[in-house]
């Protein structure tokens, strides 16, 4: 028996696509290609944090954010500063007028450190700056508009603007950021050469079990009270006030992990493709970001990985052949997922498995069935 | 500070006034209401009773006017803040949860865990669920726990929408039309409910119904155009002759 009372963790089936993307992404993918296409792949899943996010902020949570770029481009510029700063030591950079500094810098004629860039040094203070940078200024955003009641289209407008308005502050300053280059040429951590075929195979497994754990955390936040508020909110938040809540304090708080998450999946970006830069933080990434969650379903954190998986090698396959019809494809598909398939790939696999499931159960014992046909518990 | 408030009511009133560009929909309101009290507010379509009932939880600001539940002014608290403080509402039309089942949206009214952590470490303990079966039982849906609320029948999530504020266990309950859409049948069961649960509270409902309002109101507050036309047991509204002339005449 499944009653709420003693529902466990996961049930069965959830385990079983659990584990089923486990062997895909640590042994499947690694096995069947070579280091290029597997750092490719792990270039892609840096995108599904990114996704993830989206599920419980707009899937369960009905934020739409259109400025998720932000967050996976701070925290992916926390790490490149490090990565720069180590890369730019006084032997390596003494062709330069001012040795020591990142040469980007140099070219500007900037003749020190700024100020900002100083703590960057450490390691220590740079992994903290990637989570709690774009934290911060999430909940400084959610802050400011949730207290505000700012909801809906209005907070996906004005995530959009911030996408745009950093995007344009990272390419304007370019002596301190790099300008439209972004981070580039970045060569080792603490003294490990990172563009090594054998560290872009220990990078790809550190970058798969930390989507992994992503998952577990988020599928165990959804599954407490928390995780129920927020589809509370999404359909009734006026309800929800009046059952007690704060309902900004929740908004804020899962609009921030969903920036958390992000600003790993950015670093990780940083790490495995060796540079960092402003196209991964403006609108058009952001906008793609949402649609690896919408074809995957909003609702099902495992549906938006394999549809960041999905799309992806669609964009990589397609743009090499026809890269003028990609972006229009991209937009078809996202209208058509958007009008028919609202629940994406997870849905569609839901409707399928479904009918397959009551076949099997009409030899089974009676179990919960009722519970399961909930459309929120099935599809987590 | 005008700190007026007569001690021995447990709802105190105010001069409660609410425009809308210019218009006022509540118009310097003042009434009482006693421990144990169940008052019914009637009135004719746009009289201003749901705003009432708005201005009272923090729904809608008040532009003047004061609202005393016990020791605590109202009209400068936020929604959950004054739900914390004892005060509970149901919408005229059903508000609760479609997406969850009928367990999830009582749970989600257990007045606990009521912060983000406090959300993510809220434990289902034996205590919690007995109370929500306890709720089930109470409102009529005890068979239908873990049946997602959205294809209850109107009147079962009527009687859900009172089982949320009834696992709050508010000190004022306050109903917005609470058999409105029910079948003949739903309505004499909502009235037995309402007899088991106001027991201990005191209630603020707002009915249309004017059986169901003789079946269970203490006294009958009548609102016409954002006043007070008049307030008394049940027996003098209905020989008022304004009363009559505004609302019972149709
Ligand atoms: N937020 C608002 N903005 C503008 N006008 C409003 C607002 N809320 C209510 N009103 C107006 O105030 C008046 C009183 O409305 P209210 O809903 O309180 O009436 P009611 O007595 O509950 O009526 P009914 O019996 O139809 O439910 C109406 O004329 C309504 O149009
Ligand atoms: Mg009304």
């Amino acid at each position: 028996m499944s009653s709420p009372t003693s529902r466990a963790f996961a049930t069965r089936g959830e385990i079983l696509a659990f584990a089923t993307l486990a062997v895909l992404l640590l042994a499947v993918l690694p096995a069947s290609m070579e280091i290029f296409r597997l750092n490719l792949f792990g270039k892609y899943l840096t995108y599904a944090f990114v996704a993830i996010g989206l599920v419980l902020c707009w899937g369960y949570g009905g934020i739409l954010s259109l400025g998720q770029g932000v967050f996976f481009g701070l925290g992916g510029y926390c790490l490149a500063m490090f990565l720069k700063l180590e890369a730019s030591d006084p032997e390596a950079t003494k062709i330069q007028s001012t040795p020591g500094i990142p040469d980007f810098m140099d070219w500007n004629q900037l003749t020190e450190l700024p100020w900002f860039w100083v703590p960057f040094e450490s390691l220590g203070f740079a992994l903290v700056a990637v989570v709690l940078v774009p934290t911060l200024f999430a909940g400084l955003i959610a802050f400011a508009m949730f207290k505000r009641r700012v909801g809906g289209v209005y907070f996906a407008i004005i995530t959009q603007s911030i996408a745009a308005i950093l995007t344009i502050l990272i390419i304007g300053q370019q002596g301190l950021t790099g300008g439209v280059n972004g981070i580039t040429d970045l060569r080792t951590l603490k003294g490990w050469d990172i563009r090594t075929d054998e560290a872009k195979l220990v990078l790809y497994y550190v970058n798969a079990f930390l989507l992994l754990g992503a998952l577990v955390f988020c599928h165990w936040v959804l599954g407490t009270k928390f995780g129920r508020i927020l589809v509370a909110m999404r359909t009734r938040e006026d309800r929800v006030r009046f059952s007690g809540y704060d309902v900004a304090s929740f908004k804020i708080f899962v609009f921030c992990l969903a920036a958390a998450l992000s600003a790993i999946g950015g670093a990780m970006f940083t790490l495995q493709v060796g540079f960092m830069s402003p196209s991964f933080v403006g609108i058009v990434p952001s906008i793609e970001m949402v649609i690896f969650a919408a074809v995957g379903g909003r609702l099902s954190l495992l549906g938006a990985v394999y549809g960041t998986l999905l799309v992806n090698w669609a964009k990589t396959t397609f743009s090499e052949t026809m890269p003028e019809l990609w972006l229009l494809a991209m937009g078809g598909l996202f209208i058509a997922v958007v009008l028919f398939f609202p629940n994406g790939l997870a849905g569609l696999w839901q409707s399928f498995r479904q009918p397959l499931m009551h076949a099997i159960r009409r030899h089974a014992p009676a179990g919960s069935v009722v519970a399961d046909a909930a459309p929120e518990g099935g599809t987590r | 500070m005008l700190d007026s408030r007569p001690s021995d009511y447990m709802l105190n009133v105010e001069g409660l006034t609410v425009s809308f560009d210019g218009f006022k929909a509540v118009d310097d309101l003042s009434f009482y209401v006693d421990e144990e009290e169940i008052r019914v507010i009637i009135g004719p379509n746009g009289a201003g009773k749901t705003t009432v009932l708005d201005l009272i939880c923090g729904r809608t600001r008040a532009s003047a006017g004061q609202v005393w539940f016990r020791d605590q002014e109202l009209t400068r608290l936020k929604e959950h803040e004054i739900v914390r403080t004892g005060v509970g509402r149901k919408f005229q039309n059903p508000t609760i949860y479609e997406d969850l089942t009928v367990f999830e949206n009582l749970e989600i009214s257990y007045p606990s865990g009521r912060t983000v952590f406090g959300a993510l470490g809220f434990k289902k303990t034996r205590a919690v669920i007995d109370r929500i079966e306890e709720i089930a039982e109470t409102i009529f849906l005890a068979d239908c726990l873990h049946h997602v609320s959205g294809a209850l029948s109107h009147g079962q999530k009527q009687w859900l929408e009172i089982g949320m504020l009834l696992i709050q266990d508010p000190a004022l309950l306050m109903l917005d039309e609470p058999v409105a859409g029910m079948s003949p049948s739903e309505r004499i069961r909502t009235a037995e409910l309402l007899q088991t649960i106001t027991r201990g509270r005191s209630v603020l409902v707002i009915e249309h119904d004017m059986a169901f309002v003789e079946n269970i109101a203490h006294r009958v507050t009548v609102l016409h155009q954002g006043r007070i036309l008049a307030e008394g047991s049940m027996d003098k509204i209905k020989s008022d002759p304004r009363v009559v002339e505004v609302y019972l005449g149709h």
